[in-house]
């Protein structure tokens, strides 16, 4: 017998019982279950819950590794700069090496073993208490979580901010497909909230910067952002093909806007996320800083104000550093936060772009706004749909009035 | 209970738990969100809530027929700003650091709801001694919850509890903070006290599912 048959046998002798959700998921895991609908009609696709979030996790993968390189290297980076000798990037020299992966693998697997370990076993604990099945869910909020963090977050503050996510910010509401907020930007605000000083400064971009603090091999990186709004733009010597190609320092998967854009692409065209977000939503960006850039121009800001940093930061700028790609590409899309009607799409892209930059310069305490924006307008896309439906049902009134006084018209014409 | 009969007991033990002005009614959240960081300020919000309840019912009681009721909202509201500018003055006298933590929040036990509420729904249509009971559960129902998210967020935000470092000293780094341990900053600000409220009502409601509302 073989095993998919074995496990199948299993799963029939067990039914009903209450653990048989937990070995339902491992089943359905691994192989494609024997039953299927006989009778109805049904769109036979294959693009069932498990495959679409298989998809985002392929998007994941690349910019994953590029995190890993990318740890490794910002950590031998600095200590260079701390020594003196500032390096110059060589891509294959010093970037694409083994010494710089296993560093950065042996700092972010164990991130992403615990967003995996506590928020699976909670997603079995729930659906084994309520009797339902486990959904696919967290798969790409595993993945999503440990790329939206600083590389040296702990790992006992990771796993109470995933436990705190998925139970409050997804099985409070019914689990999966109910939540009314991203469950990964959920657990991202918590830890911002929670442990601030995990979150932000000089020393949590850098891997083991936290460590060596006070010590004669102190080492420290500042993102952009954190220059820029400390206004020290002049002091970053990272050239635009770093910011965009992504040899910088911040959360471990936001860096590289390149493989994120890539990422981005093939999301579009295996039509799992909504290019329409996508673009709206970096249109709403370009306009905030168009607007920023404007400002300054128009002498409104001078050199003085705390703002001017980060306002007069080129507007397009703006779309590669920080989180934004990111967010923009894999954390707004989300099918079942965002809007759900394609001209609400608009509105909720255009205003998670333009409310990421202003927060991104307003914000006093930290010069990063995307998890915020997209928080705030998961919110509001609810709201968004109901209008956009609205105006629909308006619409579609008002033709069905005109068009039936018409006809009337010519009837007794 | 000897002294009180099964119905008068009934008034102080519902308000506790199964008729709670915080998680069931849902009133006086305002207050149970703004000054809950702390165990030591929510002690001292239950206690002055108690005895702003206890009293402030007794005296509508005992008014309760000579009130027109044309006037009655002001003459209840006249009752409690009396009591709680008592209890204002009081706190500034004896407890004055205390008073500034709690700042406008006492003046404002003038508007919590589960005041003028049982007022309202009760004191006026009952006699001195039932309104006195009902008028303490109810306070102590609200202080229960009160302390609760106090202690919940004063241990888990500020690692202390009525001002003392039970989890070991942050900046020494003795105790639990020697092993890593931070203290989680949500908890001292106000959404997290919501969520902790939430998670009271979640608790109480799968402990007892008959309280859970048909929708």
């Amino acid at each position: 017998m073989s095993f998919k048959n074995k496990l199948h046998e299993i799963k029939e002798q067990y039914k009903g019982k209450k653990m048989a959700p937990a070995f339902n998921a491992i089943h359905t895991f691994l192989y494609m279950p024997n039953e299927t609908t006989h009778s109805g009609g049904h769109v036979r696709a294959v693009d069932d819950l498990k495959r679409t979030m298989n998809t985002v996790i392929t998007a994941l993968i690349p910019v994953l590794i590029f995190g890993m390189f990318n740890a490794g290297y910002q950590h031998y980076a600095a200590v260079d700069a701390a020594n003196g000798t500032p390096r110059t990037l060589d891509i294959l020299g010093n970037f694409l090496t083994f010494d710089n992966f296993w560093m950065g693998a042996l700092t972010i697997l164990p991130l992403v073993i615990v967003s995996y370990g506590v928020g699976l076993a909670i997603e079995f604990l729930f659906a084994v208490i309520k009797g339902h099945e486990v959904e696919e869910g967290y798969l790409v909020t595993g993945m999503l979580v440990p790329l939206i963090v600083p590389v040296d977050t702990p790992l006992w503050m990771l796993a109470v901010a995933v436990a705190f996510g998925v139970v409050i910010g997804k099985e409070v509401f019914g689990g999966t497909g109910m939540n009314i907020l991203n469950p990964a930007l959920t657990i991202r605000a918590f830890l911002f909230f929670a442990y601030p000083t995990w979150m932000s400064g000089d020393k949590v971009w850098v891997h083991k910067a936290v460590e060596y603090a006070g010590t004669p091999d102190a080492i420290s990186g500042e993102t952009i952002l954190g220059y820029l709004a400390q206004g020290r733009g002049a002091e970053y010597s990272y050239s635009l093909s770093d910011m965009f190609f992504g040899f910088i320092p911040g959360s471990v998967g936001e860096t590289s806007t390149f493989l994120i854009l890539l990422g981005g692409l093939f999301l579009i065209f295996t039509k799992i996320a909504s290019w329409r977000i996508m673009l709206s939503a970096v249109l709403g960006a370009l306009t905030m800083g168009l607007i920023f850039n404007g400002v300054v121009d128009a002498g409104w800001i001078t050199e003085s104000s705390k703002f001017y940093g980060l306002m007069s930061f080129a507007f397009w700028q703006h779309l590669i550093v920080g989180g934004l790609a990111f967010g923009i590409v894999y954390m707004a899309t989300d099918p079942v936060t965002g809007s759900q009607t394609n001209k609400g799409k608009w509105y909720y892209g255009f205003f998670i772009g333009f409310i990421s930059v202003m927060i991104r310069v307003f914000n006093p305490a930290y010069p990063e706004g995307v998890f915020l924006a997209i928080l705030l307008m998961n919110v509001f896309a609810p709201t968004i749909d109901h209008y956009v439906v609205k105006g629909n049902i308006k619409k579609r009134l008002k033709r069905a009035k005109t068009s039936n006084a018409s006809n009337l018209n010519v009837e007794t014409a | 209970m000897g002294i009180l009969s099964k119905k008068d007991a009934a008034l102080i033990s519902d308000p506790l738990l199964d008729n709670n002005p915080i998680t069931i009614q849902v009133l006086g959240i305002c207050s149970a969100l703004a000054i809950t960081a702390e165990l030591k300020a929510s002690i001292v919000m239950a206690v002055s809530v108690l005895f702003v309840m206890g009293l402030g019912n007794v005296v509508i009681s005992l008014m309760r027929n000579i009130i027109p009721s044309k006037i009655r909202i002001i003459v209840q509201l006249v009752v409690v700003a009396t009591l709680v500018i008592v209890v204002d003055q009081v706190l500034k006298a004896f407890a004055y650091e205390l008073s500034k933590t709690l700042s406008v929040f006492v003046g404002l036990i003038i508007t919590n709801c589960i005041i003028m509420g049982r007022f309202e729904a009760f004191a006026l249509a009952n006699g001195p001694k039932r309104s006195f009971l009902d008028g303490i559960g109810n306070a102590a129902g609200y202080g229960f919850i009160l302390v609760v998210i106090g202690f919940f967020r004063e241990l888990l935000g500020s690692g202390t509890l009525l001002g003392y470092k039970v989890l070991g000293d942050p900046i020494e780094k003795t105790g639990l903070y020697a092993i890593g341990y931070e203290n989680n900053g949500f908890m001292l600000l106000s959404p997290m006290a919501l969520i902790v409220v939430g998670i009271i009502i979640w608790v109480q409601r799968s402990k007892n599912p008959a309280l859970i509302e048909e929708n």
